[in-house]
């Protein structure tokens, strides 16, 4: 028998081996699209629960026993301590295990890692947010730091694109970020006849907004076609490389850059990324294969 | 007739050879376990020693690329082998090791792992550029940020034997990297083999320890002259260079030349490198699952990046080819392992020539892409 004592007792212990995680119960599960769902989390110790901060950008690693680890980044408010959302597509083995999980079910949780969105060193400048299909959920607590903080910021805007309108994420909250002062365009790959907005992927798009590259920054996340031909359109218009911030995805098995799957020329994604200025990726971001 | 006067830290000392099961019998004694170089199944292996007759003693190795042999040329030195597939790293950070146990019930997952206390290694028998190895591991498992508790735990207990080499083999390059193949720090003993007496080092209060009731002189003139001769021979022999001056750049600027692809071509990425590297650090976790799915074992392996699932991701795989993983292993260990961890990842031991079954030998690969690139 195991005693509730024994319980409270392992999940608060500090980790004596490696990858040990904290166990955390779901709350809640919001479908976003095919194939897409946010799930809520909370740990079931509540010094846990009280104790977790994580930053714009940055990501977990939910493990479910039997079949591993996936990194999966925070898309809730950075600012809600009661419950710590994280919007998954179903793709990979943890993944669509994750997929036939109910409320009420555990998960492992290890986190959070990486670094974040340079939320204080963007303050006083504009944000241009690029972002492509699941890149959305990592940037959502980024925009949620942006509408509570609304006046530290400059112009904000979002340009988002799904390939089809059922596939974009989170389109209940667009309005809401429209008025709380954000620009948010969207766009899908392909249109049908649900949709009467723009048809095209991000990139095209660029030339209808007026960036000014001395005070613009760039956030961007999604597909890495898509982040090639961002970073490509933002330096056609003279915005330096200083002012770019990437987030990049690799295969990830520990989170503490210890494993080594991770690695990208000099960087290990999961301790000095995944949020990276492009500057420091720029010699090597265009190898094949590398 | 026993002393009862302990040797000091950095003094230098001579033994009787048979004076040394003495030594590995007080290291049991202190429950130390004792693993130095066997020979087995026609190799050189890491095991367990009991005592002296247990190393592989009128033995020596011939090394090429893709080519391992024992010949038993029948002198009386117990350490004139050069290593062979084995390293230390495996002890470290054995190739699979159990993390944790977790069984269900009705309220989640619990830990059921059983504690096994950590082993306190003896390695007897460390060459310069392994204990470089050593120490290079210690940097990326032990870093300021982030410690690897297991490995901190095996490495915190272990007590290291070190020789000097006298015998290298002809795929070793360690005097390019700086390594080898005198011993200078990092050890708690440090033994040169004469053909008469083992010369010690003291390099701790543990080694001065292991000496107790221990019969010993002050190593004199003829000794040291001759362990200095040896060491000095041994650099002689070593002829296998590999230029690092031009390192990391070399390959950093030219990450996009045509050579990795005949690199590629070459390779079969059967990741034997990565495995005899006693450096490469890269692990996997994974689990088993009992059938009724009631409990699971998460366990840590040894991976490699020559593996295809290595850079497996939900968008693709990212090193598709060949040439790219041969490319990154290459790439990291001569190149970013520099920006990492500030040195190279190499230490010129060669494990990765000997063991290459398409015979590529890396310090060859770095003449051939410098005289590429300078074409």
């Amino acid at each position: 028998m195991i005693t509730a004592e024994a319980m409270i007792e392992n999940v608060t212990s500090q980790p004596k081996t490696l990858l040990q995680p904290q166990w955390a119960e779901i709350t809640n599960i919001t479908p976003e699209a095919e194939g897409i769902s946010t799930y809520w989390l909370k740990f079931q110790n509540q010094i846990e629960q009280e104790a977790y901060r994580f930053e714009p950008g940055q990501f977990n690693m939910l493990y479910l026993p039997g079949f591993g680890e996936s990194a999966i980044s925070v898309s809730s408010d950075p600012e809600d301590q009661q419950k710590i959302g994280h919007t998954i597509r179903f793709v990979g083995n943890v993944t669509r295990a994750v997929s036939r999980l109910k409320v009420g079910d555990v998960v492992g949780v290890r986190g959070p890692f990486g670094t974040y969105w340079p939320m204080k060193q963007m303050e006083g400048k504009d944000v241009f947010i690029a972002c492509g299909g699941i890149g959305l959920p990592p940037l959502r607590p980024a925009i949620y730091h942006i509408i509570r903080n609304r006046e530290k910021y400059g112009k904000v805007t979002l340009l988002y694109g799904a390939r089809t309108s059922s596939d974009l994420m989170f389109p209940h909250e667009y309005e809401k970020w429209r008025k709380a002062g954000i620009d948010v365009e969207v766009t899908v790959d392909r249109g049908d006849a649900n949709w009467n907005g723009r048809v095209g992927v991000v990139p095209m798009w660029f030339y209808q907004f007026r960036l000014d590259h001395r005070k613009v920054n760039i956030l961007t996340c999604g597909p890495e076609i898509m982040i090639r031909f961002v970073i490509f359109e933002a330096m056609a218009r003279r915005i330096p490389s200083e002012s770019i911030y990437v987030s990049l995805e690799r295969n990830m098995k520990c989170g503490q850059g210890s494993c080594g799957h991770c690695q990208m020329g000099p960087y290990f994604i999961c301790k000095d990324g995944p949020v990276f200025r492009f500057d420091e990726l720029q010699s090597f971001f265009n190898v094949e294969e590398f | 007739m026993p002393n009862d006067i302990l040797p000091e830290i950095g003094s230098t000392i001579t033994i009787q050879k048979p004076a040394f099961n003495s030594i590995l019998a007080h290291l049991k004694e202190d429950g130390y376990l004792p693993i130095g170089p066997r020979v087995k199944n026609e190799s050189l292996v890491y095991e367990t020693i009991d005592n002296l007759e247990d190393l592989p003693q009128g033995y020596s190795t011939v090394q090429k690329p893709g080519y391992f042999r024992l010949i038993h040329t029948g002198h009386t030195r117990y350490f004139d082998i050069t290593h062979g597939a084995h390293s230390w790293k495996q002890f470290l950070f054995p190739s699979r090791l159990e993390l944790f146990t977790l069984h269900k019930n009705h309220a989640g997952w619990y830990d059921t792992t059983q504690q096994a206390e950590t082993p306190r290694y003896a390695f007897i028998g460390v060459r310069a550029c392994e204990l470089a190895a050593i120490h290079i591991q210690d940097n990326i498992f032990m870093r300021a940020d982030f410690t690897d508790p297991v490995y901190r735990a095996r490495r915190d207990r272990a007590v290291i034997i070190s020789v000097n080499c006298t015998h290298p083999a002809e795929t070793c390059f360690c005097t390019s990297m700086g390594t080898g193949p005198r011993v200078k720090n990092g050890f708690d003993l440090n033994l040169t083999e004469l053909d008469d007496v083992f010369v010690l080092t003291i390099g701790s209060d543990l080694a001065r320890k292991l000496l107790t009731s221990v019969p010993f002189e002050d190593a004199r003139g003829y000794a040291l002259n001759n362990v200095e001769h040896k060491i000095e021979h041994a650099e002689q022999q070593i002829r296998r260079t590999l230029d690092t001056k031009d390192l990391p750049e070399l390959i950093l600027d030219n990450l996009d030349n045509p050579y990795w692809n005949e690199i590629g071509k070459r390779c079969l990425s059967c990741a034997n490198c990565t495995q005899v590297c006693p450096t490469c650090f890269c692990w996997d976790a994974v689990d088993t699952m009992s059938l009724d799915g009631q409990e699971t074992k998460r366990e840590r392996v040894w991976d490699s990046c020559f593996n295809p699932g290595y850079s497996y991701q939900a968008g693709g795989n990212t090193r598709p080819t060949i040439y790219s993983r041969y490319r990154q292993w290459l790439s990291h260990k001569l190149g970013t392992w520099k920006q990492q961890y500030g040195t190279l990842g190499c230490v010129g031991c060669g494990r990765c020539i000997t063991w290459c079954p398409a015979e590529i030998d890396l310090t060859e690969e770095i003449v051939n892409l410098r005289n590429e690139v300078r074409r």
